[in-house]
């Protein structure tokens, strides 16, 4: 699910001092989602912290404190780097190439057409498809000798290959189904930027006689400039929890040539009952994406300050 | 309309409708091939070939997997999470917008928490904490963690803002209590994002997969996407890709159908809940 734009201000109102009736009330408000909140987000958090300091698998049930021995094991482990370079791999393949694809599709979908509604559907479908549900279509798809892929190409003389079946085509092979899957998505949040932008900019653009390249490039891109950091997150979240289609298409593999970082401890954790190292691994996921919304906001910030 | 714009808007939609063709081709493919049949060699040699107008394979996947219980739960589940966080949202947006609190920021940047780390990168301490409340393999174990909803809360904070404090000054002069005023007087106004927050609730958890894959294992307790992943895994052992497709479809339709009939409606809603 997306998220709101972190970086939105809280509102400085003078601090009240005295807990009024009514600050009572506010308390007993938020006190069923901050129940859910402390138990499901922030105790978690807490706990896999403790947890990756301990030494704790199938071997050892009992948590045992061993410090940072669970991040050194995991920085010498070959296999912890070649799982963080598919995360990377996957993240800067399919979130710049989403985000500009679709800030250009949003720009041409803002107009209206006769097919609008064809388009809409076309491209929007795999937004409310299970993530699950696309990645069985797309296992089809990569079949080879009779999926749609392979015959397509056939059709172009082009070879038969087991798409998923190899390393080094298996990722790209996911990566390209998640751009599929998730490029509609992203497209909605421009289309709303631009609706923000309206068309004041445009027509004066228009008086001025700039070219439509020029237009896109001294307006649209600018203005949508805090939309792109408010989808780049949704992305970069997106890109580090999606695991469903390596369930379903790849199971990490072949080699853990499709293996990344949320895969990777589901299997630590549910497979092999490594709950320490799992944990450390948890942790380093909490931290780059606590990275993320702090970047976000940063450049946010000052994205509002140049406008 | 000049002439160069006129050419320029057929390109656009040249390119566009090529574009959502090759977009909506693999479900295209799956339509056509949950209606083939499975004993005919043409059926996945050839684009159209071994059409049949039958459901029977429909009614394969629908007995191979128990589909029926896993649609009773999968409505359930998205139900039950849904109705609470209308509540919960309703509320913790309400004190956000307009009460002032000593610490209201400190409890704001909890909520934050939960956008920048969502369930999914907390699924093993989760489900320790489902292991001590003994409620690993039930449907509780699949919905209590998304009873708040920090995106949902923001949203609607922000739609209460939007409303005007006059209406609720005058209700609280004529005595109206809080609860009152907000299911009388602020609610109504509230309806649109009240649907967009849904339909985009919905869509999330009729989807979900991960979580429920690692709280539940069995029928009894698991949503349809559970159900079309044993399905699909299936196809691996021999089982035929006629049936899976359909399998798919049984899994997708609800929310295809009710998407294709409301598209306009469920992309102001995707676009209206990802603003802030």
């Amino acid at each position: 699910m997306g998220l709101v734009q972190v970086g939105s201000p809280v509102v400085h109102m003078p601090r009240p001092r005295r807990f009024t009736r009514r600050a009572w009330q506010g308390y007993l408000m938020l006190l069923p989602s901050a129940v859910i909140l402390l138990t499901f987000t922030i105790w978690p958090m807490i706990i896999a912290l403790y947890h990756s300091l301990c030494l704790q698998d199938s071997a050892h049930p009992v948590p045992k404190f061993v410090g940072l021995a669970n991040f050194g094991m995991l920085f010498h482990s070959h296999l912890f780097w070649q799982v963080m370079g598919n995360t990377f791999l996957f993240i800067v393949a399919t979130v710049p190439v989403s985000l500009v694809a679709a800030m250009i599709l949003a720009v041409m979908l803002n107009r209206r057409y006769r097919l609008t509604g064809f388009f809409r559907v076309a491209l929007f479908h795999p937004t409310v498809l299970p993530l699950v549900s696309a990645a069985s279509i797309w296992l089809f798809m990569y079949t080879p000798d009779y999926g749609l892929i392979d015959k397509a190409l056939s059709a172009f003389g082009g070879a038969q290959l087991n798409w998923l079946g190899q390393p080094r085509t298996a990722i790209w092979a996911i990566i390209i189904m998640t751009i599929w899957k998730q490029l509609g998505y992203f497209v909605i949040f421009y289309l709303a930027g631009l609706q923000g932008i309206g068309k004041d900019p445009y027509e004066a653009a228009d008086v001025d006689g700039a070219s439509a390249w020029t237009t896109f490039w001294t307006i649209t891109v600018p203005l949508l400039m805090s939309t792109t950091m408010f989808v780049f997150t949704i992305a970069m979240v997106d890109a580090f929890q999606l695991v469903d289609q390596l369930y379903v298409m790849t199971q990490g593999g072949p080699d853990n040539g499709t293996n990344m970082l949320l895969f990777y401890i589901y299997q630590q954790s549910f497979t092999y009952q490594n709950t320490g190292e799992a944990s450390a691994l948890s942790v380093i996921l909490i931290a780059m994406l606590i990275f993320v919304a702090i970047l976000q906001n940063v450049v946010d910030k000052r994205v509002h300050y140049e406008s | 309309m000049g002439m160069k714009r006129r050419l320029s808007n057929g390109f656009i939609q040249a390119v566009l409708a090529i574009l959502a063709i090759g977009w909506i081709m693999p479900l295209v493919w799956v339509v056509l091939m949950a209606f083939k049949d499975p004993n005919n060699p043409n059926s996945v040699t050839s684009l159209f070939g071994g059409l049949m107008p039958s459901l029977q394979n429909f009614v394969d996947a629908w007995q191979s997997a128990q589909f029926g219980m896993y649609y009773v739960n999968t409505i359930e589940l998205v139900a039950g999470i849904v109705i609470i966080q209308l509540i919960t949202t309703t509320l913790a947006g309400y004190a956000f917008a307009r009460i002032h609190m000593p610490g209201r920021n400190i409890i704001f940047i909890m909520f934050l928490l939960q956008l920048m780390v969502p369930v999914s990168a907390l699924i093993i301490p989760n489900y320790m904490t489902m292991q001590n409340l003994h409620l690993v393999n039930t449907k509780w174990a699949i919905m209590l963690p998304y009873f708040a909803s920090a995106m949902g809360t923001f949203l609607m904070r922000q739609t209460f803002r939007q409303l005007p404090r006059e209406i609720e000054e005058a209700a609280t002069m004529d005595g109206a209590k809080w609860w009152q005023i907000l299911w009388h007087v602020l609610l109504p106004g509230m309806r649109p994002a009240l649907v967009a927050f849904t339909l985009v609730s919905v869509s999330f958890h009729w989807n979900d997969f991960l979580w429920p894959l690692i709280v539940t294992s069995t029928p009894q307790t698991q949503p349809l996407t559970i159900g079309l992943q044993l399905l699909t895994q299936m196809g691996e052992t021999g089982a035929q890709w006629q049936m899976i497709c359909a399998g798919t479809l049984i899994v997708v339709a609800p929310l295809l159908i009710l998407f294709i009939i409301f598209q306009r409606k469920f992309v102001n809603s995707f676009m209206q809940t990802g603003m802030k």
